[in-house]
């Protein structure tokens, strides 16, 4: 990816991505609402050596974002991908007592980034090029009681890309799902840290490495699918006692 | 969670005992405090003592603290955060044909880190400390007032926060003027010497053609051969090899070892180090030898190896790092130093002998002045440890010399205050919401905010 649409850039995850790019001379469009971060991520981004221009937006104004695009695409000559990098973990027993927060986090994590990505799909399907790449989690691939809300906007992220990826494959444009554990950034500042957590540096290269070989969907640290894998594995009527 | 430690990992620090307040963003506000907690910031802990502790209350890791801002490769001028470490400016700068102006001997400390403890390095005698390149910063103080700072403008609190071990508040960003380097090589030569004599000889001759200097002694040597050691001079390579592959060789070598997990305390012992010792001497069998090595390597030996610190064990240890002055010195306080630590059995693989020039130190409480300065680890033994460096600190005292912050776990007020004369002054700069462990053990009762806050233990 050399015209590269970044949406949520000021994400922990984003910044380091960015830098990988940006050291390969990327041309970067930064989208993030916070217009005082933007500005920092988007000068410490110029001088690793990407071409830079920002744009500050609110991502869940949905009706902005086909302009968003387009304009994207003009700013950068052509855009040829997309890393989808925002997302909101919320609080699971906030967004139980109250439909308003739960909401905030469907839409941030999942009809955001639909909307998003179908203007984006449909451009990159007639220019018949380019990448998607989307900032998943390992919450999506089953729900559990501690995090079902955010769980499930992420799991409807997965099946969405999984569909669009089924759709772009004859178009010659990859879907890229990513799946990070648990990274240690400021979403996550007020969890205990543990040897399960992952620097932003580490999710960042592995990102890089899946983008280069156009994966589907990758785990990054890549332990996870191990640990996903028999966390999907337990029966529905065990999983349902369980404390997870 | 893992606590966050100093380099030495002692002072020990009980899980849960410092709070993390991140600090990611330069264009926020601090983050508040409680009633008598203070603030510390913490860059990538490599202090090795507790001068990045804050031991009952808060740490400011300024991990996200990591942006470039501005780099001008026609001038060398770069401004960044104060997070960002000298390894990720040297990925930046040396195949745009630039280097830090001064560096320590790690690359894995940050520039907010390198100001606070005013570091020196291999060419303090021709370049002097990393804060004299240091062009401006902006000082973020808790009652959230921002000051920049520069050695003209509001320039007594540029000479309190250079060297101010993190105390006079935050420094968000910072501008270092970088030296052109054309390769990324040096030409060294090794010589070996005989005794403190031999070296103070080789090093009068060796300081005026060559910009890096440092020795190795064998701290184990006693008798006629007490100070034996190697000498390493070195310059930039000359212009004929600036045709080896530049854009490669800034690239880290030998990233792959690291000490996966405490060693056994048996590891280290007189017998393995003097055996070490013994064969690092011998390799060079006498003879002078001269050879082109990448920076990396010439800079940053242990780098290469990850948390070396862990080969110490769970206990730990303490690096002692002391300069007195040069009359003192040939006058027989460092021999006498040298024969304390070698009837002390006690030391350690390498001790670093090397001349502190006279270009001045901009801090007030920086820690190079002229004369030599000696650097050695000892694994922490308890008590006859704690013996060993208060015995090494008083004759540093008694010889007017000074023990360095950065590496200091023991150094008593009496002796902070003799050597480091623009403490009162320093006093007032002090921001009221920020301490640490160090400024609590060193400078009286007065560096604490309130008196029930416990101290380190």
């Amino acid at each position: 990816m050399k015209k590269v649409l970044v949406l949520g850039a000021t994400s922990a995850i984003a910044q380091a991505t960015c830098r990988l790019l940006a050291a390969r001379g990327a041309a970067l469009h930064l989208v993030g609402r916070n217009a005082t971060q933007l500005e920092a991520v988007a000068k410490d981004l110029s001088v690793r050596g990407a071409r830079v221009s920002t744009r500050v937006q609110e991502l869940n104004e949905l009706s902005s974002h086909e302009e968003l695009v387009s304009h994207a695409d003009t700013v950068l000559g052509g855009m040829d991908g997309v890393l989808l990098a925002h997302g909101l973990l919320g609080r699971q027993p906030e967004s139980e007592r109250s439909w308003d927060a739960a909401q905030e986090v469907l839409t941030t994590n999942f009809m955001g980034p639909a909307s998003l990505l179908t203007h984006v799909a449909n451009l990159l399907e007639e220019r018949r090029a380019g990448m998607i790449v989307v900032i998943s989690s390992v919450a999506g691939d089953r729900g559990r009681q501690s995090n079902y809300v955010y769980g499930s906007s992420k799991g409807g992220l997965n099946v969405f890309l999984q569909g669009l990826r089924n759709r772009l494959a004859r178009s010659n444009v990859a879907v890229v799902t990513v799946k990070p554990g648990f990274v240690d950034t400021p979403m996550t500042a007020h969890l205990p840290k543990n040897a399960l957590f992952a620097s932003p540096e580490k999710v960042a290269k592995g990102i890089l490495r899946a983008m280069d070989a156009r994966r589907d969907e990758i785990y990054v640290p890549g332990f996870w699918r191990l640990i996903m894998f028999a966390v999907r594995s337990i029966p529905e009527g065990v999983f349902k006692r369980m404390k997870l | 969670m893992k606590s966050l430690e100093s380099w030495g990992r002692y002072p020990r620090v009980k899980p849960g005992t410092q709070r993390v307040l991140p600090f990611s963003w330069r264009t926020e506000r601090l983050p508040s405090v409680e009633e008598g907690e203070s603030l510390l910031p913490y860059g990538k802990g490599r202090s090795y003592g507790d001068g990045c502790l804050n031991v009952g209350h808060a740490l400011l890791p300024t991990t996200g603290l990591d942006r470039f801002i501005e780099f001008d490769p026609s001038t060398g001028l770069l401004t960044c955060e104060a997070g960002v470490s000298l390894e990720d400016i040297l990925r930046l700068v040396v195949w745009q044909g630039w280097f830090l102006p001064v560096t320590p001997g790690t690359k894995f400390v940050t520039v907010g880190g390198a100001i606070a403890n005013d570091v020196h390095g291999k060419n303090h005698h021709a370049a002097g400390t990393f804060g004299r390149y240091v062009r401006r910063f902006e000082l973020l103080r808790s009652d959230g007032t921002r000051r920049e700072c520069s050695p003209t403008e509001n320039a007594d609190w540029f000479a309190a926060t250079i060297g101010g071990l993190g105390l006079t508040g935050l420094i968000t960003w910072a501008r270092i003027q970088l030296v052109r380097m054309h390769n990324p090589f040096i030409l060294q030569e090794t010589v070996p010497f005989g005794g403190l004599e031999e070296f103070f000889q080789l090093n009068r001759e060796s300081e005026r053609d060559f910009e890096y200097t440092v020795a190795w002694i064998d701290c184990l040597a006693r008798g006629r051969k007490l100070g034996r050691g190697l000498y390493y001079r070195g310059n930039p390579a000359p212009p004929q090899w600036e045709t080896l592959p530049l854009v490669r060789s800034h690239l880290t070598r030998g990233g792959g070892l690291a000490v996966p997990f405490n060693l056994p305390s048996f590891t280290l012992n007189r017998l393995t180090v003097s055996a070490f010792n013994f064969l690092y001497y011998h390799r060079q069998r006498g003879r002078p030898s001269t050879r082109l090595v990448h920076y990396d390597p010439f800079f940053y030996p242990l780098d290469s190896v990850h948390a070396w610190n862990r080969i110490y064990g769970r206990r730990g240890f303490l690096q002692f790092q002391c300069v007195v002055p040069l009359a003192e010195a040939g006058g027989g306080a460092m021999e006498e130093i040298l024969a304390r630590i070698a009837r002390s059995g006690m030391a350690s693989f390498l001790a670093v002998l090397k001349t502190f020039g006279s270009l001045e130190s901009p801090g007030l409480l920086s820690f190079p002045r002229p004369g030599v300065t000696l650097a050695l680890d000892f694994a922490f033994q308890g008590s006859r440890t704690l013996a060993l460096f208060s015995d090494l600190e008083r004759m540093t005292r008694e010889a007017g010399g000074a023990v360095y912050p950065a590496k200091d776990a023991c150094m008593t007020p009496e002796s902070f205050a003799a050597a480091y004369p623009a403490l009162p002054r320093f006093r007032d700069f002090v921001d009221p919401a920020f301490s640490s462990s160090f400024w609590r053990r060193v400078a009286g009762p007065s560096a604490s905010l309130s008196s029930s806050v416990p101290s380190v233990a």
